[in-house]
């Protein structure tokens, strides 16, 4: 009864492709014939550009790459896609560097030692893939289809989670749920029945007061949010920055407000009362569309700033001014969901609140505000029917989590299974692009999973430390050299662009959609692939939509006709929950027993002489799967502790000095470098995610800088979805390389 | 004549340092070595704090030390734009322009002659801006002719507090960061 439809995607969002192809202005940027003449061997003079979109993170931006004298020489952003405007990031621009990358995998490898000891024997595509589907088919046969897990990251795992769906499972994850955006997608379907969605649906170009919490655009790169945020700065918009650390995003605020760690709840509700008790919120908006106004209004009431001064730390008068300036810009003011949002467990709810607060600016919908996303919609290919599981998925055993019910399952309620056997054991795991000992908390937990599996295989394009422990390692080609599903994304307008191959594959690597529909074959599921490539397939898609692949091949972006994003009188908003309001007072909530408006929870104080873990991004990397990219590790090679610098004066460590870190359960780090300074909280220390990896074959980033997921052993499940908090380990700092 | 510089808007600046892979590609600079780089100054105390990020490169002085100290000519002014530019063929590889330049913009080349920013004058010749302005996630530079009143970078100035690296050395430096 619970279960939440918050992956349904509005179909009314999404409008087909007619007509208006034709009105789309796009210059041709490469001629088909070019391509295939390299492709084909011949040595071709002088510069050929080929669109194409990104991969090195998941916004997949368009882009053109540029191959000189046949030499993959540079990629640019795509002039006409709506996601990169023609400029990359960082790490996009780098991208040409995963090509040429010196650690890639380069042939299939089959595990000869003891998982984890990185002992592996190549193989040919025929006998790793042989070996899979043996292992596969005697796992279907002595445990059912659902004892096979799927994780994968990115629009790459598409394939592969079409020939797990084919096999029988309903156990396919990403990190992205449970480790990230998950709990904000919940809070805000309670709220608004619907979701934030990827890209967000933050007008931030067109806002005039943006407020960050905890989010740090500028080092985390999400280009289009980036750009949009340059704009915002230069337009003069008043930026409210909530972050313990001074970000890049706090240096550009009117307001920088250096917030107690795990206290936003309160900030949030104390935000709330000011603009409740003076009356600040949108009137028309609460009275057309809001549910239970009048217990919210009652509730609210007692947090006030004097009593959210003493959690956050944050002066009354300061509460004050910033909830007034939200309310002065409104309905074109955002308070920014944020993305990776597992931090202290109860995170749902500050999602809830941080919707509720959006709600009194009357933001949904309007410029500036909340946007109303559009996409195009290309159909589907015409595959048989899945076989239906009658288990179900192994994620939330006894239905434990009430509103982890959608599409997206709990990436470390599947890990559980794996350990426990309940509600049933998962005997093989299929990873693809995710590096999993990062990318869920607790590394060991993960490591002792593994132990329990019959069959590993892991798909990546680098040794990451995951395929130091599988069974198979099978080698994928980058972007750069293959096709991959089309990107159809809700945004600001529709559109659909493509991953087309600009280079070759250096060696023996392989594109995801060659293994899943080979591994099909030998499965006997090659019904499910009746496609003879993947050329094929893209072409029978687009052309059910009117398009064609040779016609996508040439432009790379296809926009499809223009929709309003904003409503007004004529079209008002719709709001898909079960009182078809906006709601303050969360009925569904209250019936199993949570929080139907959202309460402030005291997070726990570390103890004297250690700090909370706090970790976050840089501009220049993508988790952990970008440190041995020669353009990307040049810029930063390793990740360093950053630490107050009174603190650090006071405990007689010196910027650049090399320190461990020890958890409060005796975990210690790799050796990390101090960084000295002035933008951190005494009470915290922070690191960028992603380095300190153990595997020795990847050894551009053997035990270079730290990892944050080795260090947090303890993470507070969030009861509404199974989102792990991670933000809740205490750190002490260790003398000694 | 042309005088080419750059305004870089340190507001907008996020200091992702795109436009220093952006410049490593375009040029084919080898690894390990760049023309351009971010540099982030901080002020103050916690919380109260301010941050200038800024990304740098050669300045193109009007008035070069590195050009009037090259023994052999290499190091010399582009006819277009005033543009410093270094003659690799020319260049002994002395470093008398790598001890003279105030902004520590100069390298060695593996191959054994001194390399640094050329404002991508093989792009600006063609009417395109130098790489790492047209890569920028967040507009925050701007190219153009210091010479023309009406150019998008005088008018910059003329609107924004600037300021300039290293003033005192007296190098005209031909780069302005807004605050």
């Amino acid at each position: 009864m619970n279960s939440l439809s918050r992956r349904r995607f509005l179909k009314i969002t999404s409008a087909s492709f007619g007509a208006a192809i034709a009105a789309t202005s796009m210059s041709t940027v490469v001629k088909g014939s070019e391509k295939i003449e390299e492709k084909s061997g011949k040595k071709i003079k002088g510069v050929q550009k080929i669109p194409t979109f990104c991969d090195i993170c998941f916004w997949k931006c368009g882009a053109i790459a540029y191959i000189k004298d046949g030499k993959l020489w540079k990629i640019e952003g795509h002039p006409e896609d709506p996601l990169s405007n023609g400029r990359l990031c960082p790490r996009g621009t780098g991208g040409i560097g995963a090509h040429f990358d010196q650690s890639r995998l380069k042939a299939p490898l089959l595990r000869k030692g003891p998982r984890g000891k990185e002992e592996f024997v190549e193989v040919t595509w025929d006998e790793a893939l042989d070996f899979i589907a043996k292992k596969m088919n005697k796992i279907k046969a002595d445990h059912g289809p659902e004892a096979m897990a799927l994780f994968s990251h990115g629009i790459g795992g598409n394939f592969i989670k079409h020939l797990m769906k084919a096999y029988g499972t309903p156990n396919l994850t990403a990190p992205s749920f449970a480790q990230c955006r998950g709990p904000r997608e919940v809070g805000f379907e309670l709220t608004y029945g619907d979701v934030v969605g990827s890209p967000e649906r933050t007008d931030i170009k067109n806002t005039k007061c943006l407020v960050l919490i905890g989010s740090h655009l500028g080092e985390n790169m999400h280009n289009t949010q980036v750009q949009e945020f340059a704009e915002a700065v230069e337009n003069g918009a008043t930026i409210i920055t909530v972050d313990p650390r001074f970000s890049v995003a706090a240096s550009k605020a009117k307001h920088y407000l250096p917030i107690k760690p795990g206290t936003d709840m309160a900030l949030l509700l104390a935000w709330m009362n000011v603009i409740v008790a003076e009356k600040l919120y949108n009137k028309e908006f609460i009275d057309n569309y809001a549910f239970g106004f009048e217990q919210f209004e009652y509730e609210i009431a007692q947090y006030t700033p004097e009593w959210a001064y003493i959690e956050t730390t944050i002066d009354p008068e300061v509460i004050r001014e910033t909830a007034r300036e939200m309310a002065r810009y409104a309905p074109a003011t955002i308070i920014h969901p944020g993305r990776h949002t597992t931090w202290y467990g109860d995170d749902t709810q500050r999602s809830r609140a941080i919707a509720l607060l959006n709600a009194l600016m009357g933001n949904w919908g309007k410029k500036g505000g909340l946007y109303n996303p559009q996409s195009v919609s290309i159909p589907g290919y015409p595959y048989p029917p899945y076989p239906k599981s009658e288990k179900g998925a192994a994620d939330n055993p006894h239905h434990k989590y009430p509103f982890a019910e959608g599409a997206e399952k709990i990436s470390t309620g599947l890990r559980e299974a794996t350990l426990t056997g309940d509600p049933y054991p998962l005997k093989g795991w299929f990873v693809y692009a995710t590096n999993l000992t990062q990318a869920l908390p607790n590394t060991q937990e993960t490591i002792d999973a593994i132990q329990k599996l019959d069959l590993l295989v892991v798909v990546d394009v680098v040794p990451s430390e995951i395929a130091g422990y599988a069974d198979v390692v099978l080698p994928e080609s980058v972007y750069l050299e293959r096709y991959d599903d089309l990107n159809t994304p809700l945004f600001r307008e529709g559109f659909v662009s493509l991953r087309q191959p600009v280079v070759e594959e250096p060696d023996d690597q392989k594109p995801n959609w060659w293994m899943a529909k080979k591994l099909a074959d030998k499965l006997g599921l090659g019904n499910y692939f009746p496609w003879k490539d993947v050329e094929e397939y893209l072409d029978t898609r687009l052309k059910s939509a009117g398009l064609s692949l040779d016609q996508l091949k040439e432009k790379g972006v296809i926009k499809g006709p223009e929709q309003k994003i904003y409503n007004d009188a004529n079209n008002p908003p719709n709001f898909y929950t079960s009182t078809g309001k906006v709601e303050f007072y969360s009925l569904r909530l209250k019936e199993v027993g949570f929080d139907p408006i959202p309460k402030y929870t005291k997070p726990e104080e570390p103890p004297i002489g250690s700090f909370r873990l706090l970790f976050g991004r840089a501009p220049v990397h993508t988790f952990s799967k970008t440190q041995s990219n020669r353009f990307l590790s040049d810029l930063m090679e390793e990740n360093e502790v950053w630490i107050n610098v009174d603190v650090a004066k006071r405990m007689g460590f010196k910027n650049g000095e090399y320190v461990r870190l020890k958890n409060q359960d005796g975990i210690l780090s790799n050796k990390v470098k101090i960084k000295a300074t002035e933008r951190i909280r005494t009470d915290c220390v922070y690191m960028v995610h992603g380095f300190g990896q153990r595997s020795k074959m990847y050894r551009q980033t053997f035990n270079k800088g730290a990892s944050d997921s080795q260090l947090i052993t303890k993470y507070k499940i969030d009861p509404l979805m199974g989102g792990t908090g991670m933000n809740v380990n205490f750190v002490t700092i260790e003398w000694g390389a | 004549m042309a005088r080419y510089g750059m305004v870089i808007d340190t507001r907008k600046c996020v200091g992702c340092q795109d436009c220093v892979i952006a410049c490593q590609a375009e040029n084919n600079v080898p690894e390990g070595f760049c023309r351009d780089w971010i540099t982030t100054e901080s002020q103050g105390k916690f919380p109260t704090l301010q941050l200038e990020i800024r990304t740098e490169r050669c300045n193109h002085c009007t008035d070069a030390p590195c050009v009037s100290c090259c023994p052999t000519g290499a190091s010399h002014y582009h006819d277009v734009g005033g543009v410093v530019l270094v003659n690799h063929n020319e260049c002994i590889g002395c470093k008398a322009c790598i001890s003279s330049c105030p902004y520590d913009a100069r390298y060695i080349h593996p191959e054994g002659y001194v390399d640094k920013c050329t404002f991508c004058i093989h792009r600006v010749e063609k009417g395109q801006d130098p790489a790492c302005v047209s890569v920028c996630p967040t507009h925050c530079m701007y190219f153009g002719d210091f010479d023309d009143p009406n150019s998008k970078v005088n008018k910059l100035l003329e609107s924004r507090k600037h300021h300039s690296l290293i003033p005192e050395a007296g190098t005209k430096p031909n780069i302005y960061y807004l605050i």
